[in-house]
């Protein structure tokens, strides 16, 4: 066995040796987003989600384009200085991305790693920065209900009962730029997941898919640390909405973790499940994205919060493989967040 | 996953799911569905005492009943009404007519050919295909048994 990666600490956590900070970022969210428990945090609110265009897809890839630029902008440089733009979405070969990333003319990774992608992107920005191969990385996702809707479950217009277990994709995009200085809050460890497929087939039940590999990457993240829950001030999801939280909560617990002080779930903070009857809460990659862009952000800036351990949350399945009788792979990357660098 | 197997877990994670409030979705679909039929009725009755015998009332229902159904999709109201009634909006003929008038509109954008026409028959086409095929079996056997 070779050993010579020195940034590797356990199977799957990885120690940034220079932390990369976070200089600036960005969330914009739809009417419905706009009007839940975290309006306040979010830096734009559309009134339309079409936003003028003629297609939703295309609305979703201006949420992006645009959420990219305010974020460039919002840390005082031009897209020139960026060195790499990492960004994915939910639809058929992240289109809404790549056209995106067309406009922004910016050397681009585009990945999937369906609600997933922003903390995948964040643990591929970090590495490639603390790797020396870039100075600024664009870390950027978006989802859209509409274009999710129709992609994933039935016409919009179409007549249907939403099952209790359901989520509502979030209409949205979140940018993070990292930096290899600054002054925070820095990037500290990374944790990729491994794919859990706990045998779920039904594609409207995602938390209860997901929450073994949010499961399985959190263990994994403590014992490589040798950190404990209560380490963190916060301890977020992307979106395990009220099932698969309480499904993470309750097995945790049963591992000997104690996540009852610190720890929700992006979904379930997005909307207000009662006033806004989005049933299991808000799922899809900007989910993850605005709240940690629009809230997160801005309060460990105001010093709420000093570390924090994001982790989104990812359901690998198609609509093909959904009708084939397939079951759902899960995925969950972390990624550490801390105000001071030591 | 250690400590149980997946049918195991499918087991647990199912109690996580709250259940839907099964009495009011139940009292909304009787009302949503009898005020559909009740709608039926009065159109069918209008028919009727305008001359038209039973078969051709009851064709005049059905394509009014369609119009109707279309006609809330294209407001973009059906999907609100099917929101609250369940299953007493999908059962009716309005729910056929807002099966396939929710593609055909959502798949615009793709073009008439590959778009409108392509993809309208993605919700209904399994039931006109069943009921269709499910009709011709019955006959079958019917004319068999005479």
């Amino acid at each position: 066995m070779i050993e010579l990666a020195l940034k590797k600490i356990g199977a799957q956590t990885r120690k940034m040796e220079n932390p990369p900070s976070i200089l600036s970022y960005y969330s914009i969210v739809g009417p419905k987003e706009g009007e839940g428990p975290l309006k306040d945090y979010f830096d734009l609110i559309l009134e339309d989600d079409l936003w003028g265009q003629e297609s939703w897809e295309k609305a979703e890839s201006k949420i992006q384009e645009e959420c990219v630029r305010y974020a460039i902008d919002k840390g005082g440089l031009s897209s020139e200085n960026i060195d790499y733009l990492i960004a994915g979405d939910l639809i058929n070969q992240i289109t809404p991305s790549s056209y995106s990333a067309r406009q922004l003319s910016i050397p681009y990774y585009g990945i999937f790693g369906a609600c997933s992608t922003m903390t995948q992107s964040l643990s591929l920005g970090a590495m490639l920065i603390d790797g020396g191969f870039a100075d600024y990385i664009a870390c950027a996702v978006s989802s859209h209900f509409s274009t999710a809707e129709r992609q994933f479950r039935f016409p919009l217009e179409y007549g249907n009962q939403r099952k209790m277990s359901a989520q509502w994709t979030v209409t949205g995009a979140g940018t993070t730029i990292l930096s290899s200085t600054g002054n925070g809050p820095y990037v500290k460890y990374i944790t990729t997941g491994k794919i859990i497929d706990p045998g779920i087939t039904d594609s409207a039940n995602m938390g209860s898919a997901m929450a073994p590999s949010a499961i399985d990457t959190l263990v994994n993240h403590f014992q490589d640390t040798g950190l404990d829950p209560s380490y963190y001030d916060l301890i977020l999801s992307g979106d395990l909405g009220y099932v698969g939280k309480d499904i993470l909560m309750d097995l945790m617990k049963k591992k000997g973790y104690d996540l009852s002080k610190n720890y929700t779930d992006c979904g379930v903070e997005i909307f207000d499940k009662f006033e806004q009857d989005t049933h299991a809460g808000g799922s899809g990659c900007a989910c993850s994205a605005v709240v940690y862009n629009g809230y997160v952000f801005k309060e460990m800036a105001k010093g709420k919060y000093n570390r924090v351990l994001l982790m989104s949350t990812g359901a690998l399945h198609s609509t093909m493989s959904t009708q084939q009788g397939e079951s759902i792979p899960g995925i969950a990357h972390a990624v550490s967040i801390e105000n001071t660098k030591e | 996953m250690d400590k149980f197997n997946k049918k195991d877990y499918k087991k647990y994670s199912d109690k996580k799911v709250p259940n839907p409030p099964y009495l009011k979705n139940m009292i909304m679909a009787f009302l949503v569905g009898g005020i559909f039929c009740t709608l039926g009725q009065i159109i069918t009755n209008i028919l009727k005492s305008n001359g038209l015998d039973n078969e051709m009332a009851a064709a005049g229902t059905s394509i009014s009943m369609v119009l109707i159904g279309a006609l809330l999709t294209g407001l973009g109201l059906y999907d609100k009404i099917g929101k609250v009634g369940g299953a007493g909006a999908a059962v009716p003929i309005t729910g056929f007519a807002n099966s396939i008038v929710a593609p055909a509109m959502e798949y615009k954008r793709e073009g008439f050919i590959f778009g409108v026409a392509a993809k309208m028959f993605t919700v209904a086409g399994p039931v006109l295909v069943y009921g269709i095929g499910g009709s011709v079996i019955v006959g079958l056997i019917t004319l068999l048994l005479r």
